[in-house]
């Protein structure tokens, strides 16, 4: 069984740290906080967790220092970085810095909780995995050949590495904006539904011929790739 | 008084009178210094000529005596331009020689005099003609005294010559320099007077006063020109700053009404879900949120601060990721998405901002082109007189020729009815970012001949030539 994901929450705003804390709590995972970054720092190094959300202005030790900090240490917790700042240069100075992800303020809890669910199962997940499976769906990262019930799928090149990014994370919600920025590495706004419809074309290929739905749209959050027979994490 | 006291103020003239000091010390050393050395020189020569004269009169002496030595000093005496030769006798009185009169007790003494001492010829006129000699005196053995001595006029000569003209030269430099400090420093004055009236009115809230140029292309009108490109930057800034407050007490108010009066109405529903009331809520909030990171994007990059992540990027790599990234929601809405990209085009960008722009202008052309009679949207890269042209062109109904200048500002919309969902901040950051690039935004019609209405729209997005 999958153990509760743990995880340190540095922020100084008490109320939004409470809102965070409480929804995190629901959603399943175990949740510290602190509201500074010296405390914050403090904490991260003495116990363990999975992934630490910092945001980017504290008093007392900014963000991007607890994380240097943390990461001269030898402290490779998983990192995503809150920031009112939210534009380009901002999320490159934060990444730089050692952060694993970026997400500007404000933000929809759910697209913070799939970032940090996924960023939770990275430590778990061997990248050198060379096929990933969900049911009976197979893809072969070394061939590029994606086959379900043994019947070869041809994909384009971007739809396989959709397809690549949603098993990789198979169980978990991707948002909108992880799909543009892990499949596209683009960090912009697209304004329209753009990664909608190369979902439901890369879904048409993979679920057409075949009875068991496998990729599921959540609603207002993202998509999930999940074997609901085996009901997995 | 205070005039000069403003003038060497100036650093022009603290310089230059820093040097002069620097200079003069120098010069006035080595000066000395070469005199000193060449004064010791000649008299180490003298010395040494005078000691070989008294060894051959010493020689002579014992050869032929006492008359022989007489005969032989008479004869080195009348030689033109002779040495110094005085016979005395035991008590001193001058017996013969070419000397007038001597400074007293100097023939007391055997050996060389200990300093240069004073002395008289029989061809002088008067007492003032005295001349500086060294000297070496001798005492024979029947009590006389023979002095040989040389002149030491020409060194001396010598060293008043260059002392002089050392003086006179540092005193050249100096009026020279008195006369360049002024000249200088008046001109600087009544420059940089004129720029401070200048910038004066410039802080007084004149944004468009400008700083005076001579023309020369001096370091001052270089100064002047780059302040006043700083001057043309803020004002352009506080222009878009004012305009962008505006337009945001106009334009973000109606989305925040409608949200308070969506609240208000799910409030007033009593009992009933509000699921559906709190769902639109948060809909019209990241509309919200949206139009304010496009607003923030916009001003940060405006402001030059996204500059800094610049580098090399592929730009036929960004068009064709839009493209496919787009080209799914074109087919969906009827639309053909063809894209004619030359490859390998590398400019100095940001790839990011680049994307979204691209991206924006594509959203443009799936909004306003959707049901045209002619689908096709074509997205083309190529070089033309060395700029790199990206271009959308759509076949919707266009822009007419006199509003394409408002459409890039923020929150213009042609569609007063805002049927479309947008925030009217699109081709504003577009701008903004073909801004950074050094190059430009153009808006033209895709079939001029069309009927209103149908002349499409046609963006160019102009940078300028990749530097190689």
């Amino acid at each position: 069984m999958v153990t509760r994901m743990k995880i340190l929450i540095i922020e100084d705003d008490i109320e939004a740290a409470a809102y965070l804390a409480k929804a995190f709590r629901e959603a399943g995972i175990v949740c510290d906080h602190a509201s500074d970054g010296e405390s914050g720092l403090f904490m991260a190094s003495e116990n363990s967790y999975d992934v630490l959300v910092v945001d980017r202005m504290l008093p007392r030790r900014d963000g991007l220092s607890v994380i240097s900090e943390l990461r001269r240490k030898d402290i490779h917790t998983p990192v995503l970085i809150l920031s009112a700042l939210g534009q380009v240069d901002d999320r490159v100075t934060g990444l730089r810095a050692g952060g694993d992800d970026y997400l500007p303020k404000p933000y929809a809890f759910n697209e913070l909780l799939a970032r940090v669910e996924v960023l939770g199962r990275r430590k778990g997940t061997p990248e050198q995995d060379m096929v990933y499976r969900v049911g009976d769906l197979e893809l072969d990262r070394l061939s590029h050949s994606v086959r379900r019930q043994g019947k070869e799928i041809p994909l384009q090149p971007r739809e396989f590495r959709l397809l690549e990014y949603l098993m990789k994370n198979a169980g978990q919600v991707v948002t909108r904006t992880m799909l543009l920025e892990n499949v596209w590495d683009y960090h912009f706004d697209p304004q329209t539904n753009v990664i909608d419809v190369h979902v439901s074309r890369l879904r048409s290929k993979i679920e057409k011929d075949f009875d068991l739905p496998l990729l599921r749209t959540v609603r207002g959050a993202g998509y999930m790739i999940k074997d609901d027979r085996t009901a997995t994490a | 008084m205070s005039k000069i006291g403003v003038l060497f103020r100036t650093t022009a003239v603290r310089l230059s009178a820093l040097y002069l000091i620097l200079f003069s010390l120098c010069a006035a050393f080595l000066v000395f210094y070469v005199t000193g050395m060449s004064e010791r020189l000649l008299q180490q020569q003298t010395r040494d000529a005078v000691t070989a004269e008294v060894t051959q009169i010493e020689q002579v002496y014992t050869r032929a005596g006492i008359n022989g030595l007489l005969r032989s000093l008479e004869r080195r005496a009348r030689q033109p331009g002779a040495n110094l030769y005085v016979i005395a006798g035991p008590s001193g009185e001058i017996l013969a020689g070419n000397v007038a009169s001597l400074e007293p007790g100097l023939l007391d003494r055997e050996g060389w005099t200990d300093k240069p001492f004073a002395y008289q010829r029989y061809t002088d006129e008067t007492r003032q003609d005295s001349h500086v000699a060294l000297a070496h005196v001798l005492v024979l053995d029947n009590g006389l005294r023979i002095l040989v001595g040389r002149d030491l006029q020409e060194p001396q000569k010598f060293r008043a010559l260059v002392r002089q003209a050392l003086m006179v030269a540092l005193g050249i430099m100096g009026i020279g320099a008195l006369i360049i400090w002024f000249a200088i420093g008046r001109n600087a004055l009544k420059r940089i007077d004129r720029m401070s009236e200048a910038s004066t009115k410039i802080m007084a809230g004149d944004l468009s006063q400008r700083l005076p140029m001579s023309g020369s292309g001096d370091e001052f009108d270089r100064l002047s020109e780059s302040l006043n490109a700083m001057l043309e930057r803020i004002e352009k800034l506080n222009e878009g700053l004012r305009q962008v407050s505006d337009n945001i007490a106009h334009d973000l108010k109606t989305p925040l009404t409608r949200l308070r009066n969506k609240a208000e109405a799910a409030l007033a529903r009593k009992g009933t879900s509000q699921r559906g009331a709190l769902e639109e809520i948060i809909g019209e909030s990241d509309q919200l949120i949206r139009t304010f990171n496009a607003l923030l994007m916009i001003s940060r990059v405006e402001a030059g601060s996204a500059a800094a992540e610049m580098s090399e990027v592929d730009l036929s790599q960004i068009v064709s990721d839009c493209v496919e990234l787009y080209e799914p929601v074109a087919e969906d809405v009827g639309l053909r998405l063809e894209a004619d990209v030359e490859p390998g085009m590398v400019i100095s960008g940001n790839r990011e901002l680049v994307g979204q722009a691209l991206g924006n202008l594509l959203d443009n052309a799936l909004k306003y082109a959707e049901g045209a009679t002619d689908p096709q949207i074509k997205v083309s890269l190529g070089k033309r007189d060395g700029k790199v042209f990206l271009s959308v062109a759509d076949h919707g109904p266009g822009v007419p020729e006199d509003k394409r200048e408002d459409v890039v500002k923020r929150f213009v919309r042609l569609d007063e009815s805002r049927s479309k969902p947008g925030t009217g901040l699109g081709l504003s950051l577009v701008e903004a970012v073909m801004e950074m690039h050094h190059g430009d935004l153009d808006l033209a019609a895709t079939d001029p001949d069309a009927a209103e209405n149908g002349k499409g729209l046609t963006v160019h997005m102009v940078f300028p030539p990749p530097a190689s």
